[in-house]
């Protein structure tokens, strides 16, 4: 199908070297579902709004369905299928489990990869005060450095907390800080960690 | 969306000499990719020039800051030359979009974004900065006209301008570099070395000043900016930031929208508020976003409180001057209240 309209790509996706001649309108999105059965990265709205469809390349998160594979020849694409390792899930998916952070599950895919991907972005965000700093994540940061993810069913309030928990070090979050109204006492990670995911209702 | 042939370019004499009428240039795609799969927009060929255009910042002599057009928004927003010198503009960036666009945007792509009009959007409706001619769906009974302008517009178009980095730039009195495809030929190596104040202007591209990016409506809304067909923003210059030593000016950006995040802004200011060692404002520079078809420079606020003593009453005075020559559409005078009390609310801050 090599033609004007049609362009042969080369690209690595979830460490696995993939060559594919594309359509120039197909977006990233659509590559990874439709031509190389990756459906763990979902089709929101697919105007870049609700961002379902996030994906990182070359480690940073992207919206998928903006990006046109053409245009991503030669990338590294990792995708929610490419967050487990060998050791098993990843510890943000370890994370939103332990904390509940879903419920239909159709952003989870898109929370996570923009999740492990906000994580090592450096720098203030809209509601940091002091521009000078790399701010801790405090619910209120994480809530702007994630307001590219929707999530229909509201579970916010748990994206944040897993989230949270698994800031990096030099950016922890202060317990105090993570909470609803970020006000609210809030139970240790290491305290979840132990007690396993059955011990969240007890906590509430 | 229409078929269309794509071209990767490696340098921006690449990309002009690629173009041709019905070609559009790539960034980040965050806007073109949209209007594409809308059928707002329709190249038959699309230029990508994310690997022909600078994605550096760099110091530039006499204290300013030289950006490449394709530094990504992300990366100008968290540059610490940026966050140190021009906190507007790194508000600014932060305030536009989503993580996932700023990592994706770039500079110039970001300038040359379209309106977020609905009616421009939607191919349905009669748009006359889409379909030249046609009418404005905005101006028509009925019409929810609450996102559109205030100053500035014509019959013909009331769209406003989108990005928060041109509001950000316009204060900063920034100026941008374009290459077009007449510059071509031998000589015309675009690049750093190029000095377009020599004699060979003509082959380097020329200098367009902000505010003079983005123009208004009048008659011929398709046009957002003076940019001729094929011309390519290679980079954004901006002059050192103004103020220094035991005066410095405080500047910042703040923006008012319908939700905390990641939504378009009804009203932003751009300020800078410099106060000498007398008690009286030395310099003040305010841009407006949200309200009109260009980033909208408030000269007359800041014709207004020069010289005088900085107070809440005197920038409530200032901003009235702006405000009265606002023409708000039925359905958006809240706006004039809003740009009032953000201009008067953000100067406060900046007090020293």
């Amino acid at each position: 199908m090599e033609s004007e309209y049609a362009t042969h790509i080369t690209l690595t996706v979830n460490g696995e070297p993939c060559a594919v001649t594309v359509d120039n309108r197909m977006s990233v999105l659509d590559l990874l579902r439709e031509r190389l059965g990756l459906t763990g990265t979902k089709k929101g709205c697919d105007h870049g709004q609700c961002g379902a469809c996030t994906v990182l390349a070359d480690g940073r998160r992207v919206n998928a369905c903006l990006a046109l594979a053409v245009a991503c020849d030669g990338a590294g694409i990792r995708t929610v299928e490419g967050l487990a390792g060998p050791d098993g899930l990843h510890p943000l998916q370890r994370a939103f489990l332990r904390h509940d952070a879903f419920q239909c599950g159709y952003c989870t895919p898109g929370q996570l990869c923009s999740a492990v991907g906000m994580l090592t972005e450096p720098g203030p965000s809209a509601v940091t005060q002091d521009l000078a700093l790399d701010p801790a994540l405090t619910a209120g940061e994480i809530r702007e450095r994630m307001s590219g993810n929707l999530c229909r069913c509201g579970a916010y309030v748990n994206i944040v907390r897993a989230i949270g928990s698994e800031a990096p070090p030099g950016r922890e979050v202060a317990e105090s800080a993570i909470s609803i109204g970020d006000t609210a006492p809030y139970p240790p990670a290491g305290r979840l960690d132990a007690e396993g995911p059955g011990a969240e209702g007890a906590l509430r | 969306m229409r078929q269309f042939g794509y071209v990767r370019a490696v340098s921006p004499r690449e990309a002009t000499g690629q173009y041709r009428d019905g070609a559009a240039y790539l960034g980040g795609g965050t806007n073109l990719v949209d209007l594409m799969r809308l059928g707002v927009a329709a190249p038959d060929r699309v230029i990508d020039v994310t690997g022909a255009l600078s994605a550096e910042i760099a110091a530039a002599e006499g204290g300013g800051l030289t950006i490449g057009a394709g530094v990504r928004n992300s990366d100008l927003a968290s540059h610490p030359l940026v966050r140190e010198r021009y906190p507007m503009l790194a508000r600014a960036v932060l305030n536009g979009a989503s993580g996932q666009i700023r990592n994706a945007a770039t500079t110039g792509g970001n300038l040359l974004q379209r309106t977020r009009c609905p009616y421009f959007q939607d191919v349905a409706m009669p748009c006359n900065k889409r379909s030249p001619g046609s009418g404005c769906q905005a101006t028509a009974p009925g019409a929810d006209t609450g996102h559109m302008a205030i100053f500035g517009h014509s019959p013909f178009c009331v769209a406003t301008h989108p990005s928060d980095l041109a509001v950000a730039l316009t204060a900063l009195n920034a100026r941008v570099r374009v290459v077009s495809p007449a510059d071509g030929g031998p000589a015309s190596a675009v690049g750093p070395e190029g000095d377009p104040q020599d004699g060979t202007r003509q082959n380097r591209g020329r200098w367009i000043e902000m505010p003079g990016l983005h123009r208004l409506p009048g008659g011929v809304p398709e046009q957002d900016t003076v940019l001729h067909p094929g011309e390519l923003i290679t980079e954004v210059e901006l002059p050192p930031p103004p103020g220094a030593g035991n005066t410095p000016a405080r500047q910042t950006y703040r923006k008012v929208r319908e939700r905390a995040s990641f939504a378009f802004a009804l009203v932003s200011v751009a300020a800078l508020l410099e106060v000498d060692a007398d008690g009286r404002v030395r310099e003040c520079r305010i841009a407006l976003g949200g309200v009109a078809h260009a980033p909208w420079r408030a000269h007359a606020v800041e014709r207004v409180l020069l010289g005088v003593p900085p107070s809440a009453e005197a920038f409530a005075r200032a901003a009235d001057a702006e405000l009265r020559y606002a023409r708000p559409l039925p359905g958006n005078a809240y706006k004039v209240t809003l740009a009032r009390n953000l201009i008067t609310s953000v100067l406060e801050e900046l007090m020293p």
